[in-house]
């Protein structure tokens, strides 16, 4: 089920939250709402689900072509999963689960029975069998997360919402889960919307990047879109790993460090090419980093692979030879 | 030489301040504590038993009971509900009505029943009316209960503002999003996250209810068999120097601290967190 | 649209509390200051520097303030034993500190009295060294050092549990020994906390009743407090004066539970 997001606008008090924000979200994608705290992608996140309501106006969330601005969340039918998870304290693995079925009207809840089967397929999808009795103080962070999941997929959600995803786990169960979430959707195919800070994250999970920044949306494109043809210097900088060059002209140019290519001092072209010194060589890895001053006093990182590092000879206090490849950005 | 662990006393001192709080809290906790029991049976069991089967006394506990049956439930129901009301909601005016809730601490027992002798007394604001209608409320078991609503008013909400606060509202909201009603997250989510903390709540609350004496004391006329709860008859009683059957009666209360105090400790045990209340 | 709210039970909860605290508090606190606004400032001014009042308020304030300060210098030495310390009977000795609270005020007061007359247990040895404790000013202080105590102790058991080492391990490789860390370390950050816990405690104290009575003498002039001048006002129909003593009691106490928020508010600020 495809959501659609027409100008929404949240303000709290004087602070504006999210000022007219419009977004597609495709049927089946999976969808990245990446920004720094503050720019507005949680808030959007619960407006979606119905946690939070935009401002009065012209606002509309198509669920499918449906709006469902005055839906309340519990009938919206998403699949929400806290940051931090918000498990049932006091109830099992498998009542946590089983909640969204249990309170459903008499008339449309399952028996006893049919729920303890919906239960233990979810265990399975999740990967979590055998664990239905114990409590959330009782499972790592990791399987908590995947209890949350498996108990907002136990509404049959329409679409998958969820916050901060990894923000509560260790490095390496990251990396993990976040391969996992990625075959987990391709297996489910439900639409799903999540939120990050984590430029990285965004880039290798999602089909869909939005960049957000103060209340608005920057950049939607695929993660390769966003990465190689940033549009605006925040979400260059924003993704990182970049070179901020002050022209003559006083305009900047932004330039990734494996987007310059390096020459001999020799080779030095004056109308193309900079000239500049090696200040130090990180070489450890199968590419070599290299600190270097421009002959206008500009320091820049520079990457190249190995291979090159050893044709060039290079070492501290060298010259060389910059030719820069990259757009302007104005 | 032993190490000297650095953010710790030396033996001697420790020990001289462990033995100071036995000392302090011996001679303000335990001594009384234990004058109640000795003073109670100082003239035997006999006396003691026959103080607490009077009439009297027996009317005064059943005064008693009936004034804590009655506000300790509106209390609590009040109590989860303004806790709800500002734990979950953010509005305008939210730490105004905080304050409000903390008031009564700050209001003397014996203006408390002064208040409610201002309206309901016969000179007071409802004087005439309840008079044509023939309703007492002064001297009489009503103004027992409402003087002793106002007293026990706090304990409930105070007890459980801290707790729901700091649990936030994010399982109710995962309920909301799993299509759960208003009651059912109240019973399934939020009240089995607080069970303990409300049991306390009603504890003191309940202390506090069967124990008041000052709200009491200005409203209830002090008639013998009728309006003395039994922490007044201990006091007709004290003042007639029947001092035996004072403490003897005294005795309950004393229990019923023990009991409020062992079950806070019971509860705090078992749900591992500590409830610092007033 | 945007008043709506996720969580239900928004208007259900709000006007129940508004009206239970309406009924309860608010109207019978109301009536209170009108009926005692209904007497003009010339009125107030004469019964609030009566003798007797004065007298009274001398009493009730004095007695409260000292009562404080010994519990709060009693409460510091409790809590930091209470926390820092592991000893047999330190859960039995935690638990036994919410008697005052728990006990009820009229049992407290008559046992106090019973062990502070000059026949009493420590009554007779005071007598003996010539000072009256029992039916005298030096009872209403036992009573209200007795009634404060709870109220210094658990409000600085929670901070001084949250303290962490570090800052005293700090000072003791800067070379600072135990008593000046005490002093210099550690005690300062405990200064609100037993601001706080003192300004409880002289709040209940003021306000004190049941405890008092029985072990005060109740001598006009001598042992009167301000409560029960309120109550003999009370028994002999006058109404009014009960009502103005009432009010200026109540100003000061909320004066002091808004002072407290103010430094809690102050603190809470200060830490962000």
């Amino acid at each position: 089920m495809s959501i659609s997001i027409h100008s929404i606008s949240k303000t709290f008090g004087s602070y504006k939250a999210l000022e007219d924000v419009s977004l597609e979200v495709p049927n089946g994608s999976l969808t990245a709402l990446l920004g720094p705290s503050g720019s507005g992608k949680t808030t959007l996140l619960r407006i979606v689900a119905g946690l939070e309501f935009a401002d009065d106006g012209p606002g509309k969330i198509l669920f499918h072509g449906e709006n469902v601005v005055d839906v309340p969340a519990g009938k919206r039918h998403v699949g929400f999963v806290f940051q931090h998870y918000a498990l049932f304290k006091h109830m099992t693995v498998a009542e946590n689960i089983a909640f969204g079925l249990s309170v459903l009207p008499r008339r449309e809840r399952p028996n006893a029975e049919e729920i303890t089967h919906r239960v233990h397929e979810l265990l399975g999808l999740v990967k979590l069998d055998g664990l239905d009795k114990r409590r959330p103080h009782e499972l790592s962070g990791g399987q908590r997360q995947r209890v949350a999941l498996a108990r907002a997929l136990a509404i049959k959600p329409k679409v998958l919402l969820l916050d901060e995803p990894f923000g509560a786990l260790d490095a390496q169960v990251r990396k993990d889960l976040r391969r996992w979430l990625r075959s987990f959707h391709d297996e489910i195919g439900l639409t799903t919307l999540f939120v990050t800070h984590d430029q990285e994250e965004a880039l290798e999970l999602a089909d869909q990047v939005v960049v957000m920044r103060n209340a608005r949306i920057e950049q939607v494109g695929s993660p390769q879109e966003i990465f190689d043809r940033p549009r605006t210097p925040f979400v260059y900088e924003f993704l990182g790993n970049v070179n901020k060059l002050q022209q003559p002209s006083g305009k900047v140019q932004y330039i990734r460090p494996h987007e310059i290519e390096v020459k001999f001092a020799a080779e030095f072209d004056p109308r193309e090419d900079r000239l500049a010194v090696v200040q130090h060589l990180f070489s450890a890895g199968p590419i070599a980093a290299l600190s270097v001053r421009l002959d206008d006093g500009q320091f820049l990182e520079v990457e190249i692979s190995r291979k090159q590092l050893d044709e060039l000879a290079l070492s501290e206090g060298d010259q060389l030879a910059l030719h820069f490849a990259a757009d302007l950005v104005p | 030489m032993a190490y000297q662990d650095v953010t710790n006393e030396s033996k001697p001192v420790r020990y001289l301040l462990i033995a100071a709080t036995f000392g302090v809290l011996a001679l303000f906790l335990f001594l009384p504590l234990a004058a109640v029991f000795i003073e109670a049976l100082r003239k035997g069991w006999e006396i003691f038993f026959a103080s607490l089967r009077d009439e009297a006394a027996l009317s005064a506990v059943k005064l008693t009971l009936l004034a804590a049956a009655v506000s300790v439930p509106l209390n609590t129901l009040f109590g989860v509900a303004a806790a709800w009301l500002v734990t979950k909601f953010r509005f305008k005016g939210r730490a105004f009505l905080m304050s409000l809730i903390d008031l009564p601490f700050a209001v003397s027992p014996v203006i408390a029943g002064l208040v409610w002798v201002l309206l309901f007394s016969s000179h007071g604001w409802f004087g005439d009316f309840l008079q044509r209608h023939d309703i007492k409320i002064i001297f009489a078991l009503p103004g027992i209960i409402i003087a002793t609503v106002f007293i026990t008013f706090p304990f409930v909400a105070r007890e459980l503002i801290p707790l729901m606060e700091s649990q936030g509202a994010d399982q109710e909201e995962a309920a909301v999003t799993l299509g759960a009603s208003g009651w059912s997250i109240f019973w399934r989510v939020t009240l089995p996250n607080i069970k303990w903390g409300l049991l306390y709540g009603v504890l003191l609350c309940n202390a506090r209810a069967m124990g008041e004496f000052g709200a009491v004391s200005v409203v209830s006329g002090h008639i013998r068999g009728e309006t003395n709860t039994l922490p007044l008859h201990i006091e007709v009683l004290y003042n007639e120097y029947q001092f035996s059957a004072a403490f003897a009666c005294a005795t309950l209360l004393a229990l019923l601290a023990i009991l409020t105090l062992g079950i806070k400790s019971l509860i705090e045990h078992f749900s591992g967190q500590s409830s610092h209340g007033h | 649209m945007s008043k709506r709210r996720v969580i239900p039970g928004f208007g259900l909860s709000l006007g129940f509390s508004l009206v239970y605290l309406s009924l309860i508090i608010l109207i019978p606190l109301s009536a209170l200051f009108l009926k005692a606004a209904g007497l003009g400032w010339r009125e107030w001014w004469n019964l609030l520097t009566s003798e007797r009042v004065f007298a009274a308020a001398k009493l009730t304030f004095g007695a409260s303030a000292c009562a404080a300060a010994t519990s709060t210098v009693l409460g510091l030495l409790v809590t930091w034993v209470l926390v820092r310390y592991r000893f047999t009977g330190r859960r039995l000795l935690d638990a036994m500190i919410d008697l005052p609270f728990a006990l009820p005020t009229a049992v407290a007061g008559i046992t106090l009295t019973a062990i502070y007359a000059p026949n009493g247990w420590l009554g007779e040895p005071l007598a003996k060294m010539g000072i009256k404790a029992a039916y005298n000013s030096i009872g209403v202080y036992i009573a209200l050092t007795f009634i404060g105590f709870p109220f210094v102790v658990r409000t600085l058991q929670p901070v001084l549990e949250d303290f962490t080492k570090d800052t005293e391990e700090a000072a003791a490789t800067l070379g600072a020994g135990r008593w000046v860390t005490f002093w210099r370390v550690i005690f300062p950050m405990m200064v609100p906390a037993l601001i706080t816990g003192f300004t409880l405690a002289f709040a209940r104290a003021i306000g004190e009743y049941g405890s008092v009575i029985f072990i005060s003498g109740n001598l006009p002039m001598k042992t009167e407090i301000l409560p029960l001048l309120i109550v003999s006002q009370l028994e002999q129909y006058n109404v009014p004066a009960a009502a103005v003593i009432a009010s200026a009691m109540l100003i000061v106490s909320f004066t002091l539970l808004f002072l407290i928020n103010l430094l809690q508010r102050w603190l809470d600020w200060h830490k962000k």
